[in-house]
């Protein structure tokens, strides 16, 4: 067998071990499922609010822009911080020592990431479908924009965690990223529209992926009227195809040369550095 | 190779042959680990030349990297994976880089058997206790069957059975497979059982390169005597250790009691060799073994 098919193998089959694992991890489903419940009780008491301007429930509107902003933030975010843990411990100088094993590695971790963040979809889904009214789900398109959005927010999202995992050394340094993406959110119109908002912060919002995660997931969820009280009273379709087609490209002609200066400066005895330097963070 | 402007290694002028097993000491700060992560590619060098299985490390391809094993000082990896998932699946790397003279991967099972980890198979990883997970570092490094392998201080927290099996683990790829091994360590106990050859490492420079008994026969000709004789304690140095004892009970026979002769060790010849390149001072000790050490 070629080695290049070879640990494409093995990174598929390293991403399926990876999920058995993580899902017979107490503290693993915790991490996954406390942020879901959360999110589903908080819908829970939105659903008798309405979107101002309609008579459509805040908690139906809420649900697909949670899902959006999931998988931004299991995209970018969880993959990031995956990264920055699994080079202090070893795991990528583990990947380096094997051949062809960084290959097996990113391909692993891909299919892990897509399938947790597929399986988080559906966990807050199913639920919600109980007891919020007006989600669409009957139709073959709402299924279809519902996918391309998911993958190609994926797609967006995963190679600039990639990066954003490989520029960060310290651990400790995590909260850095964190506290931007979560005002990121409070801007994104995921719990409220943003239209009251002024214009230059509507436009922030709308340069980074969550908005148009959320967005895009509203689009395939809610029924068409609810797109008068988008920007632009339109889904934007097209533009939301661009804004995180355009994060894709720069996501990926990124990720390659910063994980291989990363990869390449990656040896045991920078292993065994930030081992000391967790053990007095520990101590 | 040179750290911002101090050259931490100069002139290390080291070649091993096939299925030798090569230990390379010193002290803490003298460019052990330097001089391994360069060998592994894992660190550029500022200077000179170096080749591992005939490649410049600096340029190694996957195929060159399919060679050789590495087992570094501190890993705490794959903690939720269970041993022999963890095995096949680095193994399955390997697969298409075996030959007819080299099948690779090393089989799980065979190789579970070899590290002693046969009844951990089916244990995560953040369950073993420090020994077989080391111990598990060691069969990871081995899996797809190196030509060429890197222990970085393998049986630091191995208990004296754990200990004996890795030595044995040692021998056995180093004669059976022709393993060619390259450990660091600072049990200089192991390196004299494990090592064809000593290098010792002292100030970023070679300072002395031998078999171990060489190198503890260099050092000081002189072995000690003790004996007691009439419940006094005597002590005497002499380099023909044998005919002094031969003499000692010509003369006083019966009366000679507890005798001991100690050679040389080769803890006296390495704490000889870097106590002389740390502070400058030569003892003439270690002169001699320099000295003797180039005209090989």
């Amino acid at each position: 067998m070629n080695p290049t098919m070879a640990a494409v193998r093995a990174g598929l089959r390293r991403g399926v071990i990876e999920l058995r694992n993580t899902f017979s991890n107490g503290q693993d489903l915790w991490n996954y499922f406390f942020p879901t419940a959360a999110l589903l009780v908080t819908m829970f008491f939105m659903r008798g609010s309405t979107v101002p301007g309609t008579s459509f429930s805040l908690g139906a509107r809420t649900l697909p822009s949670a899902l959006g902003m999931g998988l931004a933030f299991g995209g970018m975010l969880v993959l990031a911080s995956q990264l920055v843990m699994e080079r202090e411990d070893g795991t990528l100088l583990r990947a380096k020592a094997t051949p062809n094993g960084m290959l097996g590695y990113l391909i692993g971790k891909i299919t892990l990431m897509s399938t947790v963040a597929l399986v988080s979809m559906l966990l807050q889904l199913v639920p919600a479908l109980f007891f919020l009214d007006g989600l669409q789900i009957t139709s073959a398109s709402a299924w279809f924009t519902l996918l391309w959005v998911a993958v190609l927010g994926l797609v967006a999202t995963l190679p600039m965690g990639a990066v954003l995992g490989s520029l960060i050394e310290n651990p400790r340094n995590l909260g850095l990223i964190m506290l931007p993406n979560m005002g990121l959110i409070a801007l994104s119109g995921i719990f409220y529209p943003i239209n009251g908002y002024p214009g230059w912060l509507q436009a922030v919002a709308q340069v980074f992926p969550i908005y148009w995660l959320g967005l895009g997931m509203r689009s395939a969820l809610l029924p068409d009227s609810m797109a008068a009280v988008e920007l632009g009273g339109s889904w934007r379709h097209l533009e939301t195809l661009g804004v995180l087609a355009a994060w894709a490209v720069l996501g990926l002609l990124l990720a390659p040369v910063v994980l291989r200066r990363m990869a390449r400066r990656e040896s045991g005895s920078r292993v065994a550095a930030r081992r000391e330097r967790a053990m007095q963070r520990v101590g | 190779m040179r750290y911002g402007a101090v050259d931490v290694l100069h002139g290390v002028d080291l070649t091993a042959r096939r299925g030798e097993v090569l230990a390379l000491l010193g002290p803490n700060g003298a460019g052990k680990t330097t001089t391994i992560e360069i060998l592994e590619g894992f660190r550029m060098r500022s200077a000179g030349e170096v080749r591992v299985l005939g490649v410049d490390p600096g340029r190694g391809d996957e195929r060159w990297r399919a060679r050789m094993g590495v087992v570094l000082q501190s890993w705490r990896d794959h903690g939720k994976w269970r041993v022999r998932d963890l095995l096949t699946h680095l193994g399955a790397f390997y697969a298409p880089y075996g030959t007819d003279r080299i099948r690779r991967p090393w089989p799980v099972d065979d190789l579970l058997d070899a590290v002693g980890l046969t009844a951990q198979a089916e244990q995560r990883v953040a369950r073993l206790s420090g020994g077989q997970r080391r111990r598990l570092d060691v069969a990871v490094g081995i899996v797809g069957r190196p030509e060429l392998l890197f222990l970085d201080e393998p049986t630091v927290g191995f208990d004296p059975a754990a200990r004996r099996e890795f030595h044995e683990l040692v021998h056995r790829l180093a004669d059976l497979d022709e393993t060619t091994i390259l450990l660091t360590t600072h049990d200089l106990d192991e390196a004299e059982k494990l090592a064809d050859r000593i290098l010792i490492l002292a100030g970023g420079r070679i300072v002395a390169d031998g078999s171990p008994d060489e190198l503890s026969r260099r050092v000081a000709g002189d072995a000690e005597i003790r004996w007691t004789r009439d419940g006094e304690r005597f002590v005497h140095s002499a380099a023909d250790a044998t005919g002094f004892v031969r003499d000692l009970l010509r003369q006083y026979g019966d009366e000679v009691q507890e005798l001991e002769v100690r050679r040389a060790s080769l803890e006296d010849a390495y704490m000889a060799l870097v106590y002389e390149e740390e502070s400058g001072v030569r003892t003439g000790r270690a002169d001699r073994v320099w000295q003797q050490g180039s005209d090989r």
